[in-house]
């Protein structure tokens, strides 16, 4: 397993892997490229739109059965008739062409955690998915990003797809963080500081100590929310935690793919974090966001764990810390959702499910849920939520008069104790 | 083929516009047009549906279409009857959509502080040209590159793709 040193001519691993999967030596900036790709998925709410644009295609030839990945996430179990045409849909078509890789319901979980927990992302190869979450993957060193249905119809009769070679942008991040601020936090505060549009187009690095520090889980998070910072892929190169974690998913053999030494960006970041606090994105952008002790009074009816950005198991974990032997105030509801059945198992066995439910919380199966405000776990006029999600646009959990507060799982906890947006300092 | 010069009246709209207002996710299980149709824009203005259709333009502020890779959000103001997106920029993924579904849609600096609610535009995609008939004005725009070109001239990246196997 060694590097591979394609070019010596100063390029990041985000362009590396994009040069190689072109066939190409060297890449630029802007130039379009078209490449094979190694892995894509769509999910119930894009793939039925894969469907119709893969129907009008000449020829209905998938090109690799065993590179395609069906995820039920979005509307699971179905909600209504309509989604249940969906699922019906997308199970028949795997059916007829014999895609293995299809996760229903009760198999699965949340797609990107699936596409991660289940072996489908290796590092160095590039890596779609109809959902603009997929950048998650850049936490094991793929190149990964998100794309449209027409896009993953294209890709399951070609094995390939045009994109733009992105600018890059180094973020390096160093020193220790504190035992209650998180990778989310970290994200958060990183997403605050450039903005929703700024890294439209862009590829973003993560690297330094505390990267290097980070378990794979954290690093799946960060990457998770570049997309909120308009980027087209997030990555990490990979490392011993990075292989440890693929150990006995990945089943095919791989190539790890890194920056070259005298690696050009376009832009750099440079961060320490040592002094970083809980930080809280505010309504109604990912971008509006403030250190938690800044947020003031806010008194909150809903209190969200889950989604593709943490409701992986040291998230539950976390949060069980905060919670045992304590209750949700009256008057909150605390949902918790484990993003994958893999997880969910887990939580069980290790016994967090009793602390939540003791302390009052709901806890609901594999599955988006409330995140998108398409599925159960709305939120009424004028309700407020913290949510352990990725975006508080404006009604995308529920009404388009609720208010969503994004934060860490700590801070969700802490708050949901409270009633109020509350640091996770006191409690842990 | 698709038209590469388009004429309409633009309604505008500000910055940051994210694809959960564009289509909101409780009708993410509709893929049928005309549903689709129904509900575009109705995060930000439920109107939206009956006036497009005299006016048919957009033009918008930064970062139009940030959020989630819905498909459903260039579709929903493609089968409404907006022939033509206008923004100072773009998010990435809208971009590739609207493109692969052969939505016309431009990234003009200035754009925005340069047209009115209302005002009447002719399009020549190709040319790079924005005549704004109402006042009388002409804004440059960089015209897609060749290989995007190709992909919107046939009308989407399906119809290139069938096109492609045909020439092979
Ligand atoms: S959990 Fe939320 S952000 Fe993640 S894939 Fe599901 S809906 Fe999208």
């Amino acid at each position: 397993m060694g590097e591979v040193k394609l070019s010596g001519k100063g390029l990041p691993v985000t362009k590396k892997i994009l040069a190689k999967a072109s066939g190409k030596e060297y890449v630029e900036s802007g130039e379009f490229v078209e490449a094979k790709v190694g892995m894509v998925m769509v999910n119930d709410l894009t793939g039925p739109l894969a469907l119709d644009a893969f129907e009008k295609l000449k020829e209905k030839k998938v090109w690799d059965k065993n590179r395609i990945v069906i995820v039920l996430d979005h509307q699971i179990p179905a909600d209504s008739v309509h989604s249940a045409e969906l699922h019906k849909r997308l199970r028949r078509f795997a059916a007829e062409y014999g895609i293995k890789n299809f996760y229903d319901v009760g198999r699965g979980g949340i797609c990107h955690q699936v596409m991660v927990e289940k072996g489908h992302v290796k590092p160095g190869v590039v890596v779609v998915g109809a959902d603009s979450h997929t950048c998650t993957y850049g936490a094991l060193g793929a190149f990964a990003t998100g794309i449209g249905s027409t896009d993953a119809a294209a890709v399951f009769s070609t094995g390939s797809l045009w994109f733009k070679v992105p600018e890059v942008m180094r973020i390096n991040v160093e020193g220790n963080l504190k035992p209650y601020v998180f990778p989310k936090d970290l994200i958060l505060h990183v997403v605050g500081l450039i903005g929703e549009d700024g890294a439209i187009y862009m590829g973003l690095e993560f690297t330094g100590s505390t990267i290097k520090k980070m378990g794979v889980e954290g690093r799946l998070t960060l990457c998770n929310m570049v997309v909120e910072a308009g980027a087209k892929t997030g990555i990490i190169e990979p490392d011993e935690k990075t292989i440890e974690y693929l150990k006995g998913r990945v089943k095919e053999s791989f190539t790890p793919v890194y920056s070259d030494q005298d690696a050009k960006y376009e832009e750099e970041l440079s961060l320490n974090v040592e002094d970083l606090e809980p930080q809280v994105a505010c309504p109604h952008s990912v971008s509006n966001v403030k250190p938690v002790d800044e947020v003031g009074d806010v008194e909150i009816d809903q209190a969200f764990i889950g989604s593709c950005t943490n409701g992986r198991i040291e998230d539950l974990r976390v949060a069980a810390k905060i919670l045992e032997g304590r209750k949700v105030k009256d008057g909150v509801r605390l949902i918790v959702i484990p993003a994958s059945q893999e997880i969910y198992l887990q939580a069980l066995k290790e016994g967090l499910f009793e602390v939540f439910v003791r302390a009052g919380a709901y806890i609901g199966p594999a599955t988006c849920g409330p995140c998108l405000g398409g599925h159960f776990g709305l939120l009424a006029d004028g309700e407020v939520c913290i949510s352990s999600t990725n975006r508080n646009f404006v009604g995308r959990m529920g009404s388009p008069k609720s208010k969503v507060y994004l934060a860490s799982p700590a801070t969700v906890a802490a708050s949901a104790l409270t009633g109020k947006i509350t640091n996770p300092k006191k409690f842990m | 083929m698709v038209l590469t010069v388009v004429e309409g009246r633009v309604l505008k709209y500000g910055d940051n516009i994210n694809t959960d207002v564009i289509y909101p996710g409780k009708y993410l299980v509709f893929t049928q047009p005309e549903k689709m149709a129904e509900h575009a824009m109705e995060g930000l203005d439920p109107e939206f549906p009956r006036k497009i259709r005299d006016y048919g333009l957009v033009v918008a502020g930064k970062n139009f279409g940030c959020g989630s890779s819905r498909e459903h959000a260039p579709q929903s103001l493609k089968y409404a009857g907006c022939k033509c997106v206008l923004a100072e920029s773009f998010a990435r993924i809208f971009f590739r959509n609207a493109i692969n579904i052969g939505l016309p849609i431009i990234e003009c600096k200035g754009i925005h502080s340069k047209t009115d609610e209302g005002d009447r535009l002719q399009i020549d995609m190709e040319k790079g040209i924005i005549k704004n008939l109402t006042k009388n004005e002409v804004l440059n725009f960089k015209p897609f590159p060749d290989f995007l070109l190709k992909i919107f001239r046939s009308g989407g990246l399906i119809s290139y793709l069938n096109l492609k196997s045909k020439t092979t």
